[in-house]
């Protein structure tokens, strides 16, 4: 029989018993929506992490430092490199040179100090780095109160939750509620702040009014002095999570726009450093941020610059387990939804076991009349393969809606609890593709034993069939 | 039908032979012997009644001549095939092509519509939809059921029901048509209308008709020879002159 005709007889079959027919398609689209529920809820989260991932910064960057400063982390290098002293200073020169590697967005060097911070007269001391206008797509400033940095020489700061209480005698003690962000913010927009800091100032001075500590040696011409200085920044915004939460106690707390926080020239902990080894009067970095176009390019960005005699360290290790973790999740969660269409099969079983009897007669007549094994055979897994598809197709919708007014539930309340709302769930089109094929392959599998036992129907037993 | 084994030549001419076939069944301890040692021969374009009271084996033998029931020894040659040697798949082609089969009790399926009845064969057949409308049509017009092609057996006398069945079973073109008790279920009217169709399939068509028939009148006003069974035995085999009109 040809596969139009074998469709318009099995649709006919089905619509024939159409309450039983029905009710085994509603089985098969539960259990379909069961998988679809499962499966979108890992691939929503397995999104929502990688979302959060890339947007934290950590996937796609590339932490540079040199040799000079042993910070690499990676002993068996510091054991088989070049001899720190020896190897190369990372200096602006080597900045640009980073930055025009294949696959590099940007690099930029990581500037950090510890300094004084006077706001209302107060003097507070912490940690200051510097941030590039490309820092506000970082996930810890989604939520920021007030404003990023206008420009990236204006002189602006952004604080952290945490330096905000400070400032405001509002840090909570140890196990009481934190107030809230934009309570902290509310009173300090638009303040001002008073920086106090060492600038390297390169031509040697003695200039009135600044207590310079001179340090130089005439055979290297090398010399500098430090000069304290003083900046005014507006503050500009207050960040509620810790963007820098990866660096452990040397995390700053205040933030600059990087090219003001260059052209400060504040003293870094290298210069000293430099100084005693006699190097050149340009500033060196004691470590560079390179940030790469897609997290799979980091390895071999990571390799280049190691071959320019630089340490480096990125953790894209971290990312390749999280994807097995993902893996895992995915199985566990298919095998789960699949468990109640494993159960809907049965009711296929059922149902095709119980048309065989209530069709015997017209097994018969049709085998009479000339119907092959083959025939029978085929319009039963023709009427299982049919129920698979309607279960499929309703089943998916089904999903879909349940993951729909499920992510809505969770996001009143993650609203409730004052979390931003997320999407937790994704039905992507290649799992609507893959449910539907599924049921289909499961109800036809389902069809094997009723098909086959209808195939084998001896027609003079069937027609004697009342 | 291709790898089906052939016999001699001179057996050509007989559209259905059979050699000592014999169908016996266990239930329990017992073996029913529902045909037992029969041999026949019908030649092509004969009418032919097979003949004898309930339980004599006739509704056997003509279901080994239909294929749908292999001898347990014997054999049963149709068109140079030896039914007992051919695969379920061959059994089926042979349904569909070289026979036409009616029954006591119809046995149209009663969700399909006449014309869906009737078609149906031809869809196993897998001839092409527009073609398939045309021949069913046609069929059921020789009938005269033209105007009930749209109906459901349900809707239908049994004399209706049973001359749509004869044209479902006229629709591949036949050689050999086999009936089963055809007017077992209708009155002597609708009966005679009925055996009237039959015989102008075999007449007209020259079809061979093996119909089967409890009623020895009707046989010897229709039957060109009346084979008489008992206890699965064939008794006996004679010629017989039919009538040549009947009015219902």
């Amino acid at each position: 029989m040809k596969l139009p005709d074998l469709t318009e007889l099995a649709l006919r079959n089905l619509r024939e018993s159409f309450l039983r027919n029905f009710l085994t398609t509603v089985g098969i689209s539960v259990g379909v929506a069961s998988l679809v529920a499962m499966l979108s809820l890992g691939t929503g989260l397995q999104q929502l992490f990688t979302r959060r991932l890339a947007k934290s910064g950590l996937f796609d960057t590339i932490y540079v430092s040199s040799r000079r400063e042993m910070r690499g982390m990676g002993r068996e290098e510091e054991r088989n490199g070049p001899i720190p002293g020896e190897s190369r200073i990372l200096d602006e020169a080597a900045r640009v040179e980073i930055e025009h590697l294949r696959n590099v967005s940007e690099a930029y060097p990581d500037i950090r100090f510890a300094t004084e911070l006077r706001f209302a007269d107060t003097p507070h001391l912490t940690t200051i780095s510097a941030l590039p206008q490309s820092a506000q797509s970082n996930d810890a400033f989604e939520h920021l109160q007030g404003s990023f940095f206008s420009s990236e020489t204006a002189p602006e700061a952004v604080l952290q939750k945490s330096f905000a209480e400070e400032l405001l005698g509002k840090t909570p003690p140890l196990g009481a509620p934190e107030p809230s962000v934009s309570e902290l913010a509310q009173p300090l927009l638009g303040k001002e702040l008073v920086m106090r800091y060492a600038q390297r100032e390169v031509a040697p001075g003695e200039a009135a009014g600044t207590r310079g500590i001179a340090s130089g040696d005439d055979s290297t011409g090398a010399s500098y002095s430090v000069v304290s200085r003083e900046q005014k920044l507006k503050i500009v915004g207050v960040s509620d999570l810790d963007p820098e939460s990866m660096r452990g106690p040397t995390r700053a707390r205040v933030f600059l726009p990087l090219k003001l926080a260059e052209s400060l020239h504040v003293m870094q902990p290298t210069d000293l450093r430099e100084v005693s080894r006699g190097a050149s009067d340009q500033p060196a970095y004691s470590s560079i941020s390179v940030r790469v176009k897609n997290p799979s390019q980091i390895q071999s960005v990571e390799d280049a610059i190691k071959k320019m005699g630089f340490t480096t360290f990125s953790i894209v290790d971290a990312s390749r387990s999280l994807q097995q973790v993902f893996k895992v999740l995915y199985a566990f969660l298919g095998i789960f939804g699949s468990l109640a269409l494993a159960v809907a099969s049965i009711g296929i079983v059922n149902t095709l076991v119980m048309a065989i009897l209530e069709r015997r007669r017209e097994i018969g007549i049709m085998k009479a009349i000339g119907a092959s094994d083959a025939d029978v055979r085929k319009l039963f897994f023709a009427e299982a393969g049919a129920m698979g598809i309607f279960g499929g197709v309703i089943g998916v919708i089904l999903g879909w809606a349940i993951g729909q007014v499920i992510n809505f539930g969770t996001n009143i309340y993650l609203k409730r609890q004052s979390i931003p709302p997320e999407h937790f769930w994704a039905v992507p089109w290649w799992l609507v593709g893959f449910a539907i094929g599924f049921a289909f392959l499961v109800s036809l599998v389902s069809g094997l034993y009723p098909a086959g036992r209808a195939a084998r129907l001896d027609p003079v037993q069937a027609l004697r069939y009342e | 039908m291709t790898t089906a084994p052939t016999v001699s030549a001179s057996t050509i001419t007989a559209a259905i032979r059979s050699e000592n076939v014999c169908r016996h069944y266990r239930m329990g301890d017992t073996v029913i012997r529902a045909v037992d040692g029969v041999s026949l021969e019908v030649p092509a374009g004969e009418f032919v009644a097979l003949l004898g009271s309930s339980g004599s084996g006739k509704s056997s033998m003509l279901n080994l001549m239909a294929g749908l029931d292999t001898p347990t020894s014997g054999c049963v040659i149709v068109q140079s095939h030896d039914l007992a040697k051919l695969s379920r798949e061959e059994l089926a082609k042979y349904r569909l092509h070289v026979v036409g089969m009616v029954f006591q009790s119809f046995n149209l399926i009663a969700s399909m519509t006449l014309i869906e009845n009737v078609e149906l064969p031809l869809r196993f057949a897998e001839v092409d939809r527009g073609q398939r409308e045309s021949r069913a049509r046609e069929a059921l017009d020789r009938v005269g059921l033209k105007a009930r092609v749209h109906h459901r057996p349900s809707e239908l006398s049994g004399g209706e029901q049973q001359r749509a069945a004869l044209a479902r079973a006229l629709i591949n073109r036949p050689k050999l048509l086999l009936a089963d008790e055809p007017t077992g279920n209708l009155d002597s009217h609708t009966g005679t209308e009925i055996m009237n169709l039959l015989r102008d399939f075999n007449q007209q068509l020259g079809m061979t008709v093996v119909m089967v028939t409890h009623e020895r009148a009707l046989a010897e006003r229709y039957a060109q020879r009346m084979i008489f069974l008992a206890d699965g035995k064939l008794v006996e085999d004679r010629p017989n002159r039919p009538a040549l009109e009947v009015q219902p």
